[in-house]
């Protein structure tokens, strides 16, 4: 924790506290990325099998710009599959949080849900979602549904099992309060429950965002001839694993990114909340 | 009629694990006439805070009437406006977004909720921290909050449970200080429930001593000091002599039967 007597050095100090916290992120990863490029070049490994962060970068480059057609087939097509990807994680993960977020609260909030809905989804859930992979073949063919069937088993059970979390746990003297102030049931929900009930919804969505990528690279590598995750198959029979890695980098890349946003809109939204680390919360 | 009736109230709470029920009110009949300032003084565990829970709607007695205005309670409702413990304002609201809520159940327009708000915002002196959200004020600032919504619904009866129990000793003095000027402005009934003897002897003008579980009714004291009431003066002293002498008298006689 700082104290206060740490708080308030003098100015030239803070600069470089200032300089060194726009560096303490970078610091790992450089030495890792520089550790890893020395032992590519030492030729322990053939190059085939470790290529060297630059060839990675090499071959992002060209799947994204297509400059030298160093990954034939895909040069220059990265954002057409990234969009591929992109667009079934977030058609999974929208049906997901409407479903999850409706069945949770319902379950959450109603007695009667709770009895009739709630034993049938807690046995669905420990089903793993992969193992739904033959079904959804069947099913839906090989193309954009399995893959969004798979996207929203992931996604749907966090964001459920949060949602009903947050309803139940509201704080009772909340619902207190509220019946004291006159609220009808419907505004109790809407006004009480729904509102104490987000920081755990956003919870959920955030476990689910992650799931959902996983998910989706898993159904392409298997069900799905397009998007990231097909590209990272067949670079693999290809055994070219510059493009492999390459992108395993885009799919954390825009996962990150994903998180990024949804943690955007939980700031906006839950903006009466304290949201920073423990020790954070000192400076 | 006075503003509250309680006729024959006994509530047992029954503990399903233990397979046994706790007798925790018991007959309880109490009058606490319009514009008084109740205070239900007793141990922790006397049954104080469910005598006002039963007021306030928030659980039913096991048997007996209570009647406020004249009218059955069955369920909370905005006639009695509670003030709880802890300050339990909406975190995600501001503060005269807390102080309006009511008025935001009953449909009112923001214009007319904020400007009826702002009132009673002022006049438990937040004047300035009405845009904080709770998060960002102090536990007196908050408790503050609580009151203020509880007057802007003009209940008929105000409900405080121990409200001040949480607060250091200094901002305690302060809130009792305003609460006095707030009730002898707004002439309302208030029931307030403390387990210390200086606070009830400082607020009420009716002090009502309840004897450990099960909770009765030791004995319901006036109390007309003038105010503001000198706690070092030897009226006060006196009747702290009196209040205490009935507690230990209390203690005494359970000590015996046990």
């Amino acid at each position: 924790m700082t104290s206060v007597t740490d708080a308030a050095p003098a100015k030239p100090a803070f600069r470089l506290t200032r300089l060194f916290q726009g560096l303490e992120r970078v610091v790992v990863p450089a030495l890792l990325i520089a550790g890893w490029e020395a032992f590519a070049r030492s030729g322990v490994l053939p190059p085939a099998l470790l290529p060297a962060p630059s060839a990675v970068l090499h071959a992002l480059g060209d799947w994204v710009f297509g400059f030298d057609e160093t990954t034939q087939t895909y040069s220059g097509h990265w954002l057409r599959d990234a969009l591929a990807s992109a667009l079934r994680v977030f058609g999974g993960f929208a049906l997901a949080s409407l479903l999850g977020i409706l069945a949770g609260v319902a379950i959450g909030w109603s007695r009667l849900f709770e009895k009739t809905l709630e034993p049938t989804l807690q046995m669905l859930r420990p089903i793993p979602p992969v193992s739904w992979i033959p079904l959804a073949i069947i099913w839906f063919g090989i193309a954009d549904k399995p893959a969004i069937f798979l996207v929203f088993l992931g996604a749907f059970f966090p964001v459920l099992m949060n949602s009903i979390h947050g309803v139940k746990t509201v704080d009772h003297n909340l619902v207190r309060a509220g019946a004291m102030m006159g609220a009808s049931q419907r505004q109790m929900l809407t006004d009480i429950v729904l509102p104490a009930a987000l920081p755990s919804i956003f919870a959920g969505l955030r476990i689910a965002v992650g799931s959902a990528w996983m998910l989706t690279v898993t159904a392409e590598m298997v069900a799905v001839k397009s998007g990231l995750g097909y590209v990272l198959w067949d670079s693999y029979y290809f055994l070219r694993y510059d493009i492999v890695l390459a992108a395993m980098i885009s799919i954390g890349l825009l996962g990150y990114l994903s998180d990024l946003g949804l943690k955007a809109i939980m700031a906006r939204t839950l903006r009466w909340q304290t949201t920073t680390t423990v020790q954070g919360r000192a400076g | 009629m006075a503003a509250i009736e309680l006729r024959n109230i006994v509530k047992v709470f029954s503990d399903k694990r233990r397979g046994r029920d706790l007798l925790t009110l018991d007959n309880i009949n109490l009058d606490i006439e319009a514009n008084d300032f109740a205070c239900l003084l007793g141990p922790s565990g006397c049954g104080k805070s469910t005598l006002l829970n039963i007021i306030a709607g928030f659980e039913q007695a096991t048997s007996g009437r209570t009647l406020v205005d004249g009218k059955q309670v069955e369920r909370p409702g905005s006639d009695r406006g509670v003030v709880f413990q802890q300050p339990t304002l909406m975190p995600w609201l501001t503060a005269i977004d807390n102080v309006a809520f009511h008025l935001k159940l009953k449909g009112v327009a923001k214009a007319e909720r904020y400007d009826r708000a702002m009132e009673f915002i002022d006049l438990v002196g937040l004047r300035g921290f009405e845009h904080h959200h709770p998060s960002e004020l102090s536990g007196g600032m908050n408790q503050r909050v609580g009151i203020a919504r509880a007057l802007l619904m003009n209940p008929s009866v105000i409900l405080m449970d121990e409200p001040f129990a949480a607060l250091d000793a200094q901002t305690k003095l302060e809130m009792q200080e305003e609460l006095v000027a707030i009730w002898q402005k707004r002439r309302c009934t208030i029931v307030f429930v403390t387990h210390s003897v200086d606070e009830a002897l400082v607020l009420g003008n009716k002090i009502v001593v309840m004897t450990k579980r099960p909770g009765r009714i030791r004995e319901a004291v006036n109390f007309d000091l003038p105010r503001p009431r000198d706690i070092t003066s030897p009226e006060f002293n006196d009747a702290k002599r009196r209040i205490l002498s009935l507690i230990r008298e209390e203690s005494t006689r359970l000590a015996q039967a046990s």
